[in-house]
């Protein structure tokens, strides 16, 4: 176990990371109207001191040693019961630096590029109070040091994304899309906290430092069982296979929102909380195959759903769940693909976001309309944007040196050093990719305009450029130079472990496949979607189409399974509850009000009778102690 | 010669010496005293314009440097005045509250914005009620100033009575506290008929209980020749045969101290004396004689008689039931805020009880904590009462507090915190003290006796949330009350009743450390 460094130097501000959004989100939310002219200004403020504290973390973490690069912080004590404690406290190691940057820094430029999305909402101001809440809580979940104070933090973004998903609550949709995505997260929220009941009962404790320190000596199948509730837990965060559901309908809230929270940072929460607990799936073998399984059920439901939607969000929804599948696949290959999760988490936070923020430019200039039917031929006037849309595509289907090849290719080897069919399904996947991508770039940037007809497409402002730009920089360059320059794999070593791969095959035999079949589905997806007339009304498609424009049939299955029972309990509840509960209560509420009445009579507000029924209590207690002490 | 001097002398050192006491350990006893003494003074030779601010200097300064001695004497454990006084942890815990609630009380005694016509006191207790008299004394807007060396001499009975190690000395300073509150509240401005009723029948069955009281002390004097509990408890344990005098002594002296605690059937008093006095001594009162008499009756059950433990805890089970069960369920149909605030001190005493009735460390220490907690939010609760007004003086009938969240929130939020607090819900002190006591109360083996708590509790959290409910979920009438914006004395005492609310429902463990450390009684 690494021994934790106390926080000094750029260290001590730890807590300020978290408490600089924080403090954000209070004076915005609790501000009212007189925050609103400055209010969003210090949203982005905040965030971007909290990414510059975290880049300052980073080169004073890198000139540590290996060994020396866990820091703790410890607060004070915030809970503290019985045998029970958990402190407000920190851990930061190379794993959350990798992710308060990717959260602030990327945050930081979709706060900016709110600026432009949002600029005539009235509620600008609760919008970024919104954001700066989620990024707080986002910093608290990765950088606490026990699993207590990461539920905190777990709750906190799911509660921002509750509230940002129903930002525009005056629509009923966005309104049930919020619902519907806190209500499938209390499933996996459930997981969480049995998962920390569960660890506390055996290891005694929830710290980070505690339970994979003693993790060893519990029997399998109770390892197994926290493993599976973590899964669970990761399942609902990061919208996996069977808890997929919310993550299309989340896409109702501001573009800016499923950029940040429902691509780069939050559904991802799910892959962080499984690699920071690699020590208990390294040590429950099934639960590390449960991962793997979900990981590619969700890899394929994705890509099918991601090629047959229309709507641009809901389709790039499906591909962000189609990568997490990957992510998650990875981390549960073992120490093998820890490192390779977080990397490709990483590449795909830049690339998704800025696939994102591109699509919200377009419907800028589109009136809002999603529909990529009624796209087209918009490269020439959104130049651009199309060109970092484009510039990012590359990058997730995965073509050198665009980022997301180097960290693709790393999970399919990982999947294939595991079992060839594993790596088959992932790399036939990746061919997916390059298809549903292609015909999304197709429908909306080439072919002929299919505009209605008061749109006039046109460039999105500077400040909604310019994050795109950088994001589009990140794309083409993150990659190689985290693999060249940077070395990711053995700067999460310590935390993750590593083993080295022995394939049956050199590298580049798979890189190559890998390639070829991406380069097939994209021809595909260009010769069907870009060479030929897209129809502006859908047509009828296979019966596959079909269901993946119903998701699947995702939310039938949910109908039937829990909606419905749950619908009928309660019906049944309520009977109870009118019949028989309420019956007694109110049978017994009728009866104390009666006595109450009857008793009250006996305050007559006579003296006499004051002192009478005194002297008769007198005379009892007298009585009784007499009668007791005599027997 | 010289050798019989020396017997002389010798036999005079035998046969007197000077009492031993530490003079400092009584200090805040002798202090209040004191300035009982001087204020009586100031009431015959300083001139009347010249009283109130004389007066409050002596009482707030006296408080002040009594709570400064005892917060000094912390730690302390040692038996005084030849037996008579024991200053111990618990002791020293009680006489801190009761003095930090005096300080409270008397922002609330010195409140002069709140009624036009001048503070909550007649302007001259003689003059009849209705009589020329009084509307002469109150065109001239005289204010009393009797009322403060009334409040000092209770309050030295008060820091006496939890003090007191001996049943005499029990029995004088239970006089000491009982007098005075007779006549405070006797002396209310508005609705002096009903007062000077409840003084009378305070007064009378005040008189009663002491006789019952006094009885009791002359019975275990018979039985073991001494009034100190110490004694008492050592007569107990070397001769338990005579029954018959030990058990009726101990009952009539349980019947005086039940009386002060109002518990069933002892406590009919307590509805017509809360209703009539005028309302910030009804707080005082309300706060600090529950906790002065609670201090006695654990002294009491726990020195002198903790050797009879088995044959008075049936019969104090039984009454701690019945006094929760009685005092919720009447409560329920009450219409006046101040009589139901009265039952719900009754059932407050029964839920104190449990604690006293674990017999254990614990026991003490959770029921000096629920009345740490009862004190603080129960002078609160009056001080809002006193603010709520009407044409006629204060709004005490529950339909006249209709939708008063409408016309003032902030006093309807506080008043709500102190209904819940006194209901026992979580994050409010109430909620800790409940649960010491259940906790301490399981850990003796008196389950079922906390099974009654609870449901006593259910039906009191009826009449506490129905206030709520009045307050909150309906409209206002035209006969709503409106809320009188007091000078800083009451909103000084409110916001620290609120503040010790809170703070002791989310922070309770730095008093539940205190009240652990006090320890057992000194012996």
């Amino acid at each position: 176990m690494t021994e934790l460094m106390p926080a000094e130097g750029v260290f001590s501000l730890i807590w300020l990371l978290i408490a600089l959004p924080l403090a954000g989100a209070v004076i915005l939310l609790f501000g009212g109207r007189r925050t609103n002219a400055w209010g969003p200004y210090l949203g982005i403020l905040t965030v971007g001191a909290s990414a510059v504290i975290g880049i300052l973390m980073l080169l004073g973490m890198m000139q540590n040693d290996p060994e020396q690069r866990t820091i703790g912080q410890t607060l004070f004590t915030w809970v503290f019961v019985g045998d029970f404690s958990a402190d407000m406290a920190f851990q930061l190691d190379q794993l959350s630096i990798v992710f308060v940057l990717l959260i602030t820094v990327v945050g930081t430029l979709i706060h900016i590029y709110s600026l432009g999305y949002m600029a005539h909402d009235p509620d600008k101001r609760k919008f970024f109070g919104y954001l700066n809440l989620f990024v707080a809580a986002m910093l608290l979940l990765v950088l606490a040091n026990n699993y207590l104070l990461l539920y905190v933090g777990w709750e906190g973004v799911g509660l921002a994304s509750y509230l940002l998903i129903s930002f525009w609550q005056i629509k009923p949709s966005a309104a049930a899309a919020g619902k519907k995505a806190f209500i499938i997260n209390r499933v996996g929220d459930v997981g969480l906290s049995l998962a920390i009941m569960l660890m506390f009962v055996t290891f005694g404790s929830v710290g980070f430092q505690d339970v994979f320190g003693v993790a060893g000596q519990a029997s399998e199948g109770t390892l197994t069982a926290i493993g599976l509730l973590l899964l669970l837990a990761a399942c609902g965060k990061s919208a996996q296979f069977p808890l997929q559901a919310w993550l299309l309908d989340a896409m109702e809230g501001p573009t800016p929102v499923s950029a940040l929270i429902h691509a780069a940072t939050m559904v991802t929460a799910g892959v962080y909380l499984i690699v920071r607990s690699n020590v208990i799936f390294t040590a429950a073998e099934w639960a590390a195959i449960a991962v793997i399984v979900v990981g590619m059920i969700t890899i394929w439901m994705g890509a099918i759903i991601g090629s047959a939607k229309d709507d641009i969000k809901k389709s790039l929804a499906g591909s962000t769940m189609s990568q997490i599948g990957y992510m998650i696949m990875a981390a549960g290959l073992g120490p093998i693909g820890y490192v390779f999760a977080i990397f490709h988490l990483l590449m795909h936070g830049v690339f998704k976001a800025g696939l994102f923020l591109g699509a919200g430019s377009v419907m800028h200039g589109m009136n809002d309309n999603v529909n990529m039917r009624r796209y087209g031929a918009l490269r020439p006037l959104m130049l651009i944007t199309s060109t970092t849309f484009i510039i990012c595509y590359l990058a997730i289907i995965g073509i050198p040196p665009f980022d997301g090849f180097f960290s693709k290719d790393d999970i399919i080897h990982a999947s294939f050093e595991r079992s060839p069919i594993i790596g088959v399904l992932a790399m036939l996947a990746a061919g997916l990719t390059g298809f549903y991508m292609t015909r999304m770039v197709a429908m909306t940037f080439f072919g002929k305009a299919r505009w209605e007809d008061d749109v006039h497409p046109h460039e999105s402002p500077k400040v909604m450029t310019i994050p795109l730009i950088i994001l589009a920089i990140g794309a083409t360059f993150g990659g190689l130079s985290l693999v060249y320059w940077g070395n990711i794999e053995s700067w999460l070593e310590p935390v993750t472990g590593i083993e080295t791969m022995e394939l049956a095959l050199p590298a580049w035999v798979f890189e190559l496949t890998t390639l070829v079949l991406v380069i097939i589905g994209a021809v595909i997806g260009w010769m069907t979607y870009a060479r030929r007339e897209v129809p502006i009304e859908a047509p009828r498609g296979s019966w596959l189409t079909r269901a993946a424009r119903k998701d699947l049939y995702g939310d039938a299955v949910n109908d039937v399974l829990v909606v419905q029972p749950t619908f009928y309990a309660s019906r049944w509840l309520v009977w109870f509850d009118n019949k028989g509960v309420d019956g007694f209560v109110n049978g017994s509420a009728a009866f104390i009000g009666g006595l109450s009445g009857r008793l009250r009579h006996y305050q007559t507000g006579f003296i006499r009778s004051y002192a009478l029924s005194m002297v008769g209590g007198a005379v009892l207690v007298v009585l009784a102690l007499v009668l007791v002490r005599a027997s | 010669m010289s050798a019989l001097a020396t017997a002389v002398v010798s036999e005079t050192e035998t046969l007197f010496t000077a009492p031993g006491i530490n003079y400092y350990a009584i200090a805040p006893i002798l202090i209040i005293f004191g300035a009982a003494v001087v204020s009586v003074l100031v009431e015959a030779f300083v001139p009347r314009r010249a009283r109130r601010p004389v007066q409050l200097v002596i009482v707030i300064g006296s408080v002040l440097a009594a709570l400064a001695v005892v917060i000094d004497l912390r730690g302390t454990r040692l038996i005084t005045g030849e037996g008579a006084l024991a200053i111990d942890g618990p002791t020293l815990i009680m006489q801190g509250t009761l003095l930090i609630i005096a300080l409270l009380a008397a922002f609330l005694m010195a409140e002069r914005s709140i009624d036009p016509l001048g503070d909550a006191f007649a302007p001259r207790a003689s003059a009849l009620p209705g009589s020329e008299d009084e509307q002469e004394f109150t065109k001239r807007g005289y204010l009393q100033t009797e009322i403060w060396p009334f409040f000092l001499l209770a309050l030295t009975g008060m820091l006496a009575f939890p003090a007191a190690n001996d049943l005499l000395m029990m029995f004088v300073a239970l006089e000491v506290m009982s007098l005075p509150l007779y006549l405070l509240a006797g002396m209310a401005r508005r609705r002096r008929l009903l007062s000077q009723e409840a003084a009378l029948k305070y007064f009378v069955l005040g008189a009663f209980s002491s006789a019952f009281f006094l009885y009791g002390v002359a019975m275990l004097y018979g039985f073991s020749g001494s009034v100190s509990l110490v004694a008492i408890a050592d007569t107990l344990t070397a001769k338990p045969s005579e029954a018959t005098l030990v058990a009726v002594g101990m009952a009539m002296l349980l019947v005086g101290l039940l009386f002060k605690v109002a518990a069933v059937p002892f406590h009919q008093w307590t509805p017509d004396v809360y209703q009539g006095a005028p309302t910030p001594i009804t707080g005082f009162m309300a706060a600090t004689v529950k906790i002065a008499a609670f201090g006695a009756l654990l002294r009491v059950l726990y020195v002198g008689l903790g050797g009879m433990r088995w044959d008075w805890e049936p019969i104090l089970w039984i009454i701690a039931a019945l006094t929760m069960l009685v005092g919720s369920i009447i409560a329920i149909t009450q219409t006046d805020i101040k009589r139901m605030l009265a039952y719900s001190s009754i059932a407050q005493a029964g839920f104190i009880l449990i604690g006293v009735l674990a017999v254990s460390p614990a026991g003490l220490a959770s029921a000096l904590f629920y009345l740490i907690a009862y004190a603080f939010t129960t002078i609160g609760a009056f001080a809002v009462i006193s603010m709520v007004r009407d044409a006629s003086g204060e709004a005490t009938h529950l339909s006249k507090w209709a939708g008063l969240s409408k016309k003032s929130p902030l006093v309807a939020a506080i008043f709500s915190l102190f209904m819940l607090a006194l209901a026992g819900i979580p994050l409010t002190s109430g909620f800790v003290g409940k649960f010491g006591v259940f906790t301490a109360a399981i850990a003796s083996g008196a389950t079922w006796l906390v099974i009654i708590g609870v449901v006593a509790s259910v039906i009191a959290a009826f009449f506490y949330v129905r206030v709520i409910v009045i307050m909150y979920f309906s409209d206002p009438t035209p006969d709503t009350a409106s809320v009188v914006v007091p000078s800083a004395f009451t909103t000084i005492a409110l916001a620290a009743a609120a503040t010790v609310t809170i703070v002791l429902g989310i922070f309770p463990q730095p008093v539940i450390e205190l009240v652990n450390q006090a320890g057992v009684f000194i012996r």
